[in-house]
């Protein structure tokens, strides 16, 4: 199969949906004749024009809350959002209307718009372009939120989200945007709600999400060599949260640990974690082990930043822990 | 008050005439059941303003969309709704516009083209800003008209969609109703500069209206959409209005914001609906007999609707669940 970025993944996914149905746009900073900084939409003005790849002024909850309107009447807008970091100045528009509209509407109302944004850190940005912010949608009922975590899910993910009719948020790692996948050449779709295993094994359950599925991969291969068979789930999705996957696996190994890369405190970590517990307790041979990021704001100093997010190496000494019996008290 | 253009036009003089009776009777039957406590939460009334969402709505179609805001029964009303189902929406029954999950400050209608009232002061302007970007992607000729007030000047999103409106000569026309009150402050303690100097410094025409004259509210905005169909928008609109009630039904004791005498003044000498129903028996457009009996057919209209909303059902508890995503029936069967 061909390889492909994860860039260029998403550059294709949009591509496809717009040719396929016209209502569809997308709209943001420097999207256009700049295909944004990552360069992620290279190329989609000039087949769509103007009209389509929208460039707005620097005013998110300005364009956000256009979407909105855009999306209630007729349209599928894709809001680009530069930096996830930013996804704080449209809080107002994405939770308080577009999450809620359906509902207060009594059903009479649809938002299908896409809001693509970003996660990650250790890319030297600091604190106001590194955060992984996906806890803070995933809490408001009436959005849909997507994690890809490689290029192909990119792809898949994507075009689920264009033509489901609810709001929608996409959080793609910046890192991986350069990473390969095979990626087939014919249309596919990846629905939401189901994850995908990534990995067998039988001692242990890794669940990651986004960058942290790579992370976790990395950390099986270092337990495969000591012995330690691990799992790793990756639940695509995390509303809708495919939570029976999650449960089949924690009962067949017995011991979880769940990684991502917001910070741990009243994050995702603690809420799969939380869900595990309270439907697999009698199955489990250990707490379900939360790793998310520090709950400190992102330094800048690589002597630092790389300190604050889960590696490899810290998730495969968190397993042989758990394997070992010991209690332990996370990150 | 100008002069009757035509007696061809007696029958759109009528209708904005009575629609504007009707809003007072929705208004004053709502306050009765907030007061009487047969209403849950509270509402926002909108009495004192109805020659604004009349005469704007009376210069639009069906088609056309407007979005509104927490005092928006008057907006509402004015772009087609029902009684039976708005006063079902406030006591939050299943048969209300929104199933009772919305209630006063949330009614939507989109049959009318009411994209919904909104409990955020200024954040429908992103709202209507978009569906007019809509009509204009789509090539339609929809014409949206953002209803807020002048307490929403002073938010920031108001700026952001007036200028990507203007860049983009978006079909829209946001319409302040400056009822001199930001909630409990005279809006001169909060507003810098001018009203419609705001919008003029994107480049958008704006204009100053006396919005208790009906007829001059929709001569103009008659015009404006006309040219936003043309491709000529956005514009902005100032109505010089006053809301009779306080912020909300529960806002009894004002006078340390503004005088009882200032209220009467508004009541006795500005209000639209006695204006132009002097200006409707002078012209010889109706009678008093006339206006005397629709009145008095509209307040059975409105009581009548009343007693179906407070004998209607309560949605039933499955429905909690319901209408959070489009496509799971049960978000969390």
């Amino acid at each position: 199969m061909r390889e492909i970025t994860l860039s260029q993944a998403v550059n294709e996914a949009l591509a496809e949906e717009m040719r396929r149905d016209e209502t569809v746009f997308i709209i943001g900073e420097d999207v256009a004749e700049a295909g944004t900084p990552f360069k992620v939409l290279s190329g989609l003005v000039e087949e769509f024009g103007t009209g389509r790849v929208v460039d707005t002024p620097i005013a998110e909850p300005g364009f956000m809350g256009l979407a909105v309107g855009a999306a209630m009447t007729g349209t599928r807008p894709v809001v680009d959002l530069m930096f996830g970091d930013f996804i704080y100045l449209v809080m107002d528009q994405l939770c308080n209307q577009a999450a809620k509209t359906h509902y207060m509407s009594g059903g009479k109302l649809n938002v299908p718009l896409v809001l693509r944004t970003n996660l990650g850190a250790t890319r030297r940005s600091a604190a106001q372009h590194s955060q992984s912010l996906h806890a803070l949608v995933a809490h408001i009922p009436g959005l849909k939120v997507a994690l890809p975590s490689s290029a192909y899910e990119a792809k898949g993910l994507m075009k689920t989200a264009i033509r489901d009719n609810n709001p929608v948020v996409i959080f793609e790692d910046k890192l991986m945007y350069n990473d390969k996948a095979p990626v087939p050449e014919e249309e596919f779709l990846i629905p939401f709600g189901e994850a995908n295993i990534k990995r067998e094994g039988s001692d242990i359950t890794l669940i990651g999400t986004s960058s942290m599925v790579q992370v976790c991969e990395a950390a099986a291969d270092i337990l495969e060599k000591e012995g330690i068979s691990a799992e790793v789930i990756d639940p695509r999705t995390i509303v809708p949260l495919d939570e029976e996957a999650l449960l089949k696996s924690a009962k067949k190994t017995s011991r979880v640990i769940v990684v991502d890369e917001g910070h741990q405190s009243y994050g995702i970590t603690g809420e799969i974690a939380g869900r595990i517990n309270e439907k697999a307790f009698y199955h489990l041979d250990a707490p379900v082990l939360r790793m998310g990021a520090m709950d400190v704001p992102v330094p800048f100093t690589p002597a630092l930043e790389d300190l604050t997010v889960p590696t490899p190496e810290t998730v495969a000494e968190n397993a042989r822990r758990l394997m070992s019996g010991e209690m332990i008290h996370a990150a | 008050m100008s002069p009757a253009k035509k007696q061809s036009n007696a029958e759109d003089y009528m209708r904005m005439y009575r629609q504007m009776v009707r809003i007072r009777a929705f208004e004053d039957n709502a306050n009765q059941l907030y007061l009487s406590a047969k209403m849950p939460g509270l509402t926002h009334m909108y009495s004192g303003e109805e020659a604004v969402a009349v005469g704007i709505c009376e210069a639009l179609r069906t088609t056309d969309k407007i979005t509104s805001t927490h005092r928006g029964h008057g907006h509402c009303v004015a772009k087609g709704a029902e009684f039976k189902e708005m006063f079902c929406e406030l006591l939050g029954k299943e048969e209300g516009y929104c199933r009772g999950k919305g209630g006063s400050m949330h009614i939507a209608d989109q049959s009318n083209g009411n994209l919904g009232a909104n409990a955020i002061v200024g954040g429908s302007m992103g709202i209507a800003t978009g569906s007019a970007f809509t009509a204009k992607m789509l090539g339609k000729d929809d014409v949206t008209v953002c209803f807020f007030g002048d307490g929403a000047t002073a938010q920031g999103l108001m700026y952001e969609v007036m200028n990507m409106a203007a860049l983009w000569n978006l079909p829209v026309i946001y319409a302040c109703e400056n009822n001199g009150y930001s909630e409990y402050t005279r809006t001169d303690e909060i507003a810098a500069g001018s009203i419609t100097g705001r919008a003029e410094a994107f480049g958008i025409e704006a204009f100053q209206v006396d919005g208790q004259d009906v007829l001059a509210v929709n001569d103009l905005a008659q015009k404006l959409a006309e040219r936003c169909r043309k491709g000529e928008g956005p514009f902005f609109m100032e109505l010089m209005t006053y809301r009779y009630h306080g912020h909300h039904v529960g806002d009894i004791n004002r006078e340390y914001y503004r005088s009882k005498e200032e209220e009467r003044d508004w009541k006795e000498n500005r209000d639209p609906i006695i204006r132009f129903r002097g200006w409707l028996v002078e012209q010889g457009i109706a009678s008093e007999d006339e206006i005397e009996a629709m009145n008095a057919t509209i307040k059975d209209e409105a009581a009548a609707a009343v007693e179906y909303a407070l004998q209607a059902k309560y949605p039933d508890a499955s429905e909690v669940d319901m209408h959070v995503f489009t496509d799971v029936k049960h978000a969390l069967a």
